[in-house]
């Protein structure tokens, strides 16, 4: 015991002489970590921009998701090897949250305190991302172009002013589909499959202004849980013979196996999310183990598009994206989910380049509100920022999928979320191209 | 001399007064690690904060009394949205300490419920009555989406920082408090007061209790033992602080979501306990720290060897594995209870 006791002594006067030293602090000058040469704000140096984003790069979401960060990488990559933005590479760190919340806000920290990044762009996921918005805010980080549809990511800008959403939000994507059904099927009962969360929500929100009376059954899922029989049985009961789907890819394949088995052949529309017929195609046949052939029973399928796909070979973007992912993209064909990354990255860097050449982050936010919607890119119908909206693609067009190819069946129509009109879109967006270069070419705004 | 060694033999004497000189040793090195390193490391010392408090009592709960829990991640998810409850709105009703005892209340009370069941259960039945727990609760969440926000879940404030405590922080150190800095100091005041808590329980009758229910059931009866009320009590014990680290998990991540909740959390737990070493509070609490700086530094590591990011990402999940298997292998007693081993074994020859 006398030991013992000699050993307490002595640690406890060594651990309160280092209290002592360690409070001597008091009185210092904080660090400043601004003032280098060339740095106008925090991740950027006089030849680099550091950004990141979280992704799924493992686990459930991985399939499909975890391509789009390799897409976007690639079109850096082009762009650093022309020089980069003013002289500066963009440096992009990708993090795995494995679409867990916990980890999502763990690799928020990591970037945002350790690597001290310029920019979140493109984090993925709902429940993911809703994790980490406000503390991005508060940390007045940038958080551009978050990969999800849902309305709050820009809804009200006075809340969450350093975010801004991208894709068309879901509210604005069920209304089109809403009212494209009202009008050329009127007669169609209409079954709602759902997800359970925004995505779900905000789509049966838009669908229902036009649609009220003719839906018939509304049926829900969890993501998560993998059998959906009950739902697609509860449609099937109810005798909906048009379908509408608001999920995610792995839920298209399951809900099309289902069907199979009830011998339950509705007429399927499948929202974008859900709907890439090479991902869908592959999961079908492996969820089944082989016994059904890739996309096959996707024909005929209905969806939408707000970016040209991979199938649109003779799309001038395609074109870049294609010689983009041929030059710096890793191994593996060209995807959708790559062409998503590849067009979110060219809208950073149309950003960065709006915000000047020693962009600041207020800078970037207030270049991003000041879009100008006459600067050509890869989205369908125009962006709709500014200062009261940070909502992204105004609009999409309606497509049939035939062997695996959309075949559009409306011109890209343009709304807005609550009751705003749909309307044709004219502002010549869709027929854009990429300059020669394959970099946007952009002034400074303001 | 004299005079001071007399009080310093009462207190090695005293379980209590030596877990309470642990203690304040142990606030020192907090606030000393806390103070010199950086804001992101503050925010990873929250996490190990609060796999700690809960590894703690599942440690207690496994090592002392036997029964093995793979449903600890539920009673964090009690925890949690208790706190993400009472911690939305901006004029929360409850100050920061409140949050904690409420939370930590709950998870008891349900740790109560389990625990009458937990106590007629063994072995494997007793481990396949909680893992239905760990699946079932992320459910009641979805069930409930009205009121508990669905998959998208509930998001939690990030406590204030009081002024006083701001104040006394930049008086002695010169740094301004942030708020993950403030939720790494809750996690690691509320770690160490339940370790205080933790260790006077298990060197007290109850935890002689605990251990004679573990090593022998039927002398333990024989001797008069109630074996259910032990097994209840250790296991309410042990969900209430689980329930503890699902507060401060709540606040440390600002959101709490059925998908943080998953058995995948409950089984970490109980690797945290089994690589640090059955039993040992200091283990639950070196398998924490692994289990929360080994994914980040891996990761790490496969950037800086060139790996793409999907590789490195993949390469966290396999070192933890491969540790794990070698804990098993050269460890058997995990960390804590090998280096014990060894050390007894030293001192025999010696």
């Amino acid at each position: 015991m006398r030991r013992w006791t000699r050993t307490m002594t002595l640690a406890t006067s060594v651990i309160t002489a280092g209290a002592l030293v360690a409070a001597c602090g008091a009185g210092e000058t904080r660090e400043q970590s601004k003032g280098e040469a060339g740095s106008s704000d925090v991740g950027i140096t006089e030849d680099t921009v550091t950004i990141g984003a979280h992704f799924p790069l493992t686990g459930v979401a991985a399939p499909g998701y975890s391509e789009i960060p390799t897409g976007m990488k690639a079109y850096f990559d082009y762009v650093n090897a022309q020089g980069g933005v003013d002289g500066r590479k963009i440096e992009f760190l990708v993090r795995d949250d494995g679409y867990n919340p916990t980890n999502t806000s763990q690799v928020t920290n990591e970037l945002v305190l350790k690597d001290e990044i310029f920019a979140m762009v493109g984090g993925l996921g709902t429940p993911t991302h809703a994790a980490v918005v406000d503390f991005l805010n508060s940390e007045q980080v940038p958080d551009l172009f978050v990969s999800s549809g849902s309305i709050q990511w820009g809804d009200q800008p006075e809340e969450k002013p350093f975010t801004f959403g991208w894709q068309p939000d879901y509210e604005s994507e069920g209304k089109i589909i809403g009212q494209y059904v009202a009008e050329n099927m009127p007669d169609a009962k209409v079954g709602l499959f759902l997800q359970d969360d925004d995505l779900g929500r905000d789509s049966e929100k838009g669908v229902r202004r036009f649609l009220d009376k003719q839906i018939v059954g509304v049926e829900r899922y969890t993501s998560g849980n993998t059998d959906v029989a009950p739902q697609i049985a509860g449609l099937q009961a109810k005798g909906a013979d048009l379908v509408l789907s608001f999920n995610t890819p792995s839920y298209t394949a399951l809900s099309q196996l289902v069907a199979m088995k009830l011998n339950y052949k509705p007429k399927w529309f499948y929202a974008n999310i859900g709907s890439d017929p090479n991902l869908v195609g592959s999961l079908l046949s492996k969820f089944s183990e082989g016994a059904v052939d890739g996309a096959a029973p996707l024909d005929g399928v209905l969806t939408t598009e707000y970016i040209p796909g991979v199938d649109s070979e003779d799309d001038p973007w395609i074109q870049l994206w294609q010689k983009v992912w041929d030059e710096y993209g890793d191994q593996g064909d060209l995807t959708n989910y790559r062409v998503y990354g590849m067009s979110k990255a060219y809208a950073f860097v149309q950003a960065l380049m709006a915000a000047g050449p020693d962009p600041t982050r207020e800078g970037i936010v207030d270049a991003v509100e000041q879009w100008d919607t006459s600067w050509p890119g890869p989205e369908l119908a125009p962006f709709r920022f500014s200062e009261d909206s940070h909502l992204g693609i105004s609009g999409m067009r309606i497509v049939e999928l035939k062997g695996g190819v959309g075949k559009e069946l409306t011109p890209v129509l343009v709304t807005d979320i609550g009751d705003a009109p749909i309307e044709e879109d004219t502002s010549g967006q869709s027929d854009d191209a990429p300059a020669e270069s394959g970099l946007p070419e952009i002034e400074p705004v303001g | 001399m004299s005079m001071l060694a007399a009080p310093l033999h009462r207190v090695s004497r005293s379980t209590l007064l030596r877990h309470l000189a642990v203690a304040l040793i142990g606030l020192v090195v907090v606030i000393l690690v806390l103070e010199s390193t950086s804001t992101f490391r503050n925010a990873q010392f929250a996490a190990m904060a609060y796999l700690g408090i809960a590894a703690g009592g599942l440690t207690v709960l496994t090592g002392l009394n036997g029964q093995i829990s793979l449903g600890h991640g539920a009673f964090m998810a009690f925890g949690a949205y208790s706190t993400a409850l009472l911690y939305r709105e901006a004029e929360p009703v409850l100050p920061v300490v409140g949050v904690l005892l409420v939370a930590t209340v709950v998870a008891l009370l349900v740790g109560a419920l389990v625990g009458v069941a937990a106590a007629r259960l063994h072995g494997p039945y007793l481990a396949g009555a909680t893992l239905a727990l760990a699946v079932a609760v992320p459910g009641m969440a979805i069930f409930f989406g009205d009121s508990l926000g669905g998959e998208q879940g509930l998001n939690v404030r990030v406590p204030d920082v009081p002024g006083w405590f701001a104040d006394a922080v930049f008086f002695l150190t010169a740094h301004d408090v942030t708020a993950s800095k403030y939720v790494a100091y809750i996690g690691w005041l509320a770690l160490i007061v339940t370790f205080v808590l933790l260790a006077n329980l298990s060197r007290s009758r109850v935890g002689r209790v605990w251990r004679a229910v573990r090593d022998d059931e039927v002398a333990a009866e024989l001797a008069g033992i109630n074996l259910g009320r032990a097994r209840v009590l250790a296991f309410l014990v042990s969900a209430g602080c689980a329930g503890l680290a699902g507060a401060v998990m709540a606040m440390a991540v600002r959101i709490t979501a059925p998908s943080g909740f998953t058995l995948t959390l409950s089984l970490t737990l109980l690797t945290a306990v089994v690589l640090g070493g059955l039993g040992s509070l200091l283990g639950a609490l070196i398998g924490a720290a692994l289990l929360t700086f080994l994914p980040q530094v891996v990761t790490g590591v496969g950037h800086d060897l060139g790996l793409s990011d999907v590789q490195s990402a993949e390469l966290a999940p396999l070192v933890y594995g491969l540790v794990m298997v070698l804990v098993i292998l050269l460890a058997p007693a995990g960390i804590v209870g090998s280096l014990r081993g060894w050390r007894r074994s030293r001192r025999e020859t010696t």
